[in-house]
């Protein structure tokens, strides 16, 4: 398929623009004034519209296949999110910071007010700071709260403590902000060990950041001395949300002794996943770490009417992490999504989560190796320890899910479980969709026995197949020429 | 069990389940979970139809005025959004697909933000580009960053003419680093020119500027370009898509990494985001820049196609060693960007441009005429301009917003001595009429 | 002929006057894959015995070389610059990484000779 630069002709033109209404202005000094114009592809409207529907359709997404890559909560994305987000287009974020321009933006404020007093009934704790736009910077907001917490006590504490099964996403914030890493082994009951975490534990660590439920699907019984452990120490606990999916309204991370949590709303909370973003990732903080919070922060007055706290007031702030408040557009989805399932509706979005997943995992688990044997929570997890004997890897068994008409599940995550595969259906899959995506899985296994080849020929209904992924990143063409 | 939640399964297929399983209720496959970690209270509101949802939140929206005549800027700009481009962004196989990671059914998403990245090259006139960031702030953290991985030193000087925004948001991010962060005031509105050639030391990984900077002045970065190479440092600059339609890329201007906002490319304002975050640099750079990055290559047939590549930078491969945290980006709203560039093309991405300067010229000069007004920057400047009003600014804004016009940032507030200062933003959206009714209006407020 | 010495973290190292030529075995090479980058060292870094050195990426990983002697780096190899899958190619010869000024002789004595390097492997598998 070409690219819209190759089917580009001079002369061709999309949208027109209104004309000018006003007199030309002088021109720009030489210096300053471009030679040519930028090289932007000439197509008509229809061109475009052709080239970018037809490109659409080389995607698998959930509304067009099963989508089941475990730790990304691919579920689906009600449409009546979609239209209510289009409700705010028009308002300007600068008219809140305008004296007097709060009063015309009470809706956009109590919302964002409302979602974080939600978010934080949700997860135990007592407040939500919604300024993050991803879960990973929501990570890093949690360490800078965190390090800041510490700060104001006086204390410079040098480790952040992770188990080896974390997301990389956990070590790579703390690193960021100048931390160093301990990394806990992961022990055969799945999860951190705690003996070993025991070991590694010292006064001079500023946080233990743990997934919870872990990247494994699996609930760590020991969480809670953990939590208690590291405060005994004088650290705080961080809980990577991520998996709040298992958990919705049966147990609230802040009850268990978290200090800190992100959020994913792209995953937990329906908004789309838009192909890699945009996500949004609020971070929840227990009452310690208020003051700690980023700027600019909602405050509910006396009379009622929503504002902003002036920064001076917050003079313990981390300050800004984004420039307003956070990926507003994909709040008002999450909102809507809160207010739409309302409390019953949540709980039974963990229940159905945990029961899809367990389904499959007891109807796999004849066929593939099944390193953790015991219920799982919201996501199962695989090895195809078994497969490999046959010279068959994950990722083959991947490709050939591709044939059958399935987004493969995650592979190689977490890097604990050898030839990984992280199978996480979500609540709003049917158990006949499971059905079949089973039968393609014990296929499978089966050619895996039968005919190891026929898995490393796939995919072969795409249009294209085993990209060279070492030339790509051996020659960096990342731009046409 | 009410239906609200999107499950679809019936109690009958549920009670097949629990069997295959080996349960007999879903609470059994809990049991991992000690009861006294069990929820104590979990109070939210109960849940509703879509059309209550909709009810409820159209209420909140209808809160906010439609009618205002938005001048102001800020960093978000209220800009044209043809139609085609929500049309595009609104496929489904486009907005609930997820990040790339099989490039076999995925070439949509690849394919599209290749062509993104191309197309930012060729705006700034770099050589790579990454697949976004989140916004304009963190790009410009994150630019940061990387200039000090590259030169491996830890000073960083940045201009006081960059957005108080983006400079906190900077800040933020290296609170916690040894990091020297040095700002150097405006001097007239523009770059302190001797303050940075004092600032600027062997020890300095990089220059940091905005361009136009925050009051709407347009500068040539040649000269700082030099100046930071002479020392082994970098000149990292934020820029306005918008105004590169017109004005000399920074690319061509010697920059080493650029950064920006995309939002005025196709993203509505919603209340500040979401939005995302373009860096580019030097193809030599690739290797430190953060977030991710699509690559052209083939597959085993020889057929061309897309991947995610150098991942080895990121943080699912070296973890606490990659260049960045980042995991997702900002996959679609940088969709938005290509469409609407492409939906504009060469030409009308040129015209664009072009309006926005005619108009904020005419309005600046329409300004300057008013007693006791002056503009205040020194030179030429691109669709925002700052006026330095006979009176503070901060009340004339609240009047005017009475009026339902939303005059522009008043800069007292992170410019204590600039406190009778307006910057002003037109778009193309601005008509000749709304800006003659802001003058007249302007007079009567703060002239009289 | 010179006696290559191996290191439990897959690196070898031949020495000769006083300077150590060292690379990754073949069995590394081998389990990175497809080498992309290899993030050659600064000459005139200082090196001590199994700390970090550099490091080598493929296409799905990024890997740490560790030192094999303590010492200085006095040269590297910068055809891998451009060519880094010589590393694949010939790990254990034209593939190798830098040289070294060795700090102490005596260090050999932590390494394995081929036979015990051998032996190791087969434990591994």
């Amino acid at each position: 398929m070409q690219m819209i630069y190759e089917i580009s002709r001079p002369g061709r033109r999309g949208a027109r623009l209104p004309l000018s209404d006003v007199p030309p202005a002088p021109a720009l000094p030489e210096n300053l004034l471009r030679r040519e114009a930028p090289l932007l592809p000439e197509v008509s409207e229809l061109e475009m519209v052709r080239h970018y529907t037809n490109l659409s359709r080389r995607n698998f997404s959930v509304d067009t296949h099963f989508y089941p890559l475990g730790s990304c909560t691919m579920k689906y994305n009600p449409k009546s999110l979609e239209n209510v987000s289009g409700l705010f287009a028009s308002a300007h974020p600068m008219t809140a910071f305008l004296p007097g321009g709060d009063s015309l933006v009470q809706g956009a404020l109590e919302l964002l007010d409302g979602l974080g007093k939600l978010l934080a009934e949700i997860t135990g704790m007592a407040e939500v700071c919604t300024h993050p736009l991803a879960g990973a910077h929501g990570e890093m907001t949690g360490i800078m709260l965190i390090a800041a917490y510490h700060r104001a006590k006086g204390k410079r504490k040098r480790y952040v403590i992770v188990p080896d099964s974390s997301h990389g996403t956990n070590p790579a914030s703390a690193a960021m902000q100048g931390y160093e890493i301990i990394t806990v082994p992961t022990a055969p009951y799945g999860d951190m060990d705690l003996e070993l975490f025991k070991e590694a534990m010292n006064d001079e660590v500023a946080a233990v950041m743990m997934t919870c439920p872990n990247t494994l699907g699996l609930f760590n019984p020991h969480v809670a001395e953990i939590c208690d452990i590291a405060h005994e120490h004088g650290a705080l606990v961080y809980c990577d949300g991520a998996n709040l999916n298992a958990i919705l309204g049966r147990v609230r991370p802040g009850d268990v002794g978290f200090d800190v949590i992100h959020l994913n709303l792209h995953k937990t909370f329906a908004t789309p996943h838009g192909g890699g973003g945009p996500g949004s990732g609020p971070v929840g903080v227990k009452r310690g770490l208020i003051p700690f919070l980023p700027t600019p922060r909602i405050a509910l007055r006396a009379n009622g009417t929503y504002g902003l706290q002036i920064d001076r007031d917050r003079p313990q702030s981390i300050g800004r992490i984004a420039s307003f408040f956070g990926n507003f557009g994909v709040m008002v989805r999450a909102y809507a999504y809160i207010m739409m399932l309302g409390r019953e509706g949540l709980i039974q979005v963990s229940e159905q989560a945990v029961l899809n997943a367990n389904y499959i995992l007891a109807r796999l688990k004849p066929h593939y190796d099944l390193p953790y044997d015991q219920h799982c929570m919201h996501e199962c997890v695989f090895s195809a320890g078994r497969q490999l004997k046959q010279g068959v890897h994950a990722i083959d068994i991947a490709k050939y899910l591709i044939d059958r008409g399935f987004h493969p599940p995650t592979v190689y995550f977490p890097l604990n479980v050898k030839e990984a595969i992280m199978i996480e259906p979500t609540e709003t899959e049917s158990k006949e969709t499971m059905d079949a995506f089973i039968e393609a899985m014990i296929d499978a296994a089966e050619i895996a026995e039968r005919n190891p080849e026929e898995l490393r020929q796939a995919p072969r209904t795409t249009p294209v197949s085993r990209l060279d992924e070492t030339k790509a990143a051996r020659e960096q063409n990342v731009c046409l020429a | 069990m009410s239906n609200t939640s999107y499950c679809p399964n019936t109690p009958e297929e549920i009670r097949e389940m629990l069997g295959v399983i080996g349960v007999t209720t879903v609470e059994e496959l809990f049991g991992a979970i000690p009861a006294d970690l069990r929820t104590r209270s979990f109070y939210l509101p109960p849940g509703m139809s879509e059309f209550e949802m909709t009810r409820h939140v159209s209420s909140l929206a209808e809160q906010h005025p439609r009618d205002i005549a938005n001048f102001i800027g800020g960093g978000y700009y209220d800009h044209l959004i043809p139609a085609v481009v929500d049309h595009l962004a609104g496929r489904a196989e486009f907005y609930t697909a997820y990040t790339p990671y099989q490039p076999e059914c995925s070439q949509g998403t690849l394919q599209a933000l290749f062509e993104y990245q191309t197309a930012i090259c060729r705006l700034t006139g770099m050589e790579v580009a990454n697949a976004s960031l989140y916004d304009g702030a963190t790009a410009m953290a994150e630019a940061a960053m990387m200039a000090m991985r590259v030169t491996d030193r830890d000073k960083v000087v940045i201009d006081g003419c960059v957005s108080p925004f983006y400079r906190q948001v900077v800040r933020s991010y290296l609170a916690n680093l040894s990091v020297e962060i040095v700002d150097i005031p405006p001097r007239g509105g523009i770059i302190d020119r001797p303050g940075f050639a004092s600032a600027v030391d062997e020890r300095t990984a990089v220059i940091i500027v905005q361009n136009p900077n925050f009051f709407g002045s347009l500068d040539d970065l040649g000269d700082l370009a030099e100046l930071a190479h002479a020392k082994g440092a970098l000149l990292a600059a934020s820029v306005y898509p918008v105004s590169l339609g017109l004005v000399t890329s920074p690319g061509e201007m010697g920059v080493d990494i650029v950064t920006g906002d995309g939002q005025s490319l196709g993203n509505p304002l919603s209340f500040g985001g979401p939005s995302f975050g373009f860096i580019a640099t030097g193809k030599k750079h690739i290797r430190n820049l953060p977030g991710r990055i699509i690559g052209e290559t083939v597959d085993r047939e020889g057929r061309r196609g897309f991947v995610l590549t150098l991942q080895a930078r990121e943080q699912h491969i070296k973890r606490h060693k990659a260049t960045s945290n980042i995991c997702s980006n900002q996959s679609l709203c940088a969709l938005r960007g290509l469409f609407f560039l492409v939906s504009l093309g060469r030409e009308g991405f040129a015209e664009l441009a072009r309006l926005n300067y005619d108009k904020a010229e005419y309005a600046k000069s329409v300004f300057a005429k008013l007693p006791g007004v002056t503009v205040l920057n020194p030179g030429t400047t691109f669709n925002e301009f700052t006026l330095a009003l006979p009176k503070d600014a901060g009340p004339v804004v609240e009047r005017l917003l009475a009026k339902k016009i939303a005059a522009g940032v008043p800069l007292g507030e992170w410019y204590p001595e600039m406190r009778n200062c307006l910057t002003v933003t037109v778009t193309e959206k601005r008509t000749k009429a709304e800006i003659d009714t802001f003058a007249h209006k302007l007079e009567w407020q703060a002239c009289k | 002929m010179t006696e290559t010495y191996y290191s439990k973290e897959h690196e070898w190292v031949r020495v000769k006057d006083g300077i150590a030529c060292i690379g990754i075995t073949s069995y590394a090479a081998n389990q990175l894959g497809d080498i992309t980058y290899v993030e050659l060292p600064r000459v005139g870094k200082g090196v001590k015995q199994f700390g970090e050195l550099c490091s080598i990426e493929s296409v799905k990983a990024a890997s740490d070389i560790f030192a094999p002697v303590s010492g200085k780096v006095v040269k590297v190899n910068e055809a891998l610059e451009e060519t880094p899958e010589i590393v694949n190619e010939s790990a254990e010869d034209a593939g190798w990484l830098a040289w070294i000024e060795m700090a102490d002789l005596k260090e050999l004595g932590n390494l394995m000779n081929f036979e015990g390097y051998d032996e190791y492997l087969r434990g591994l598998e």
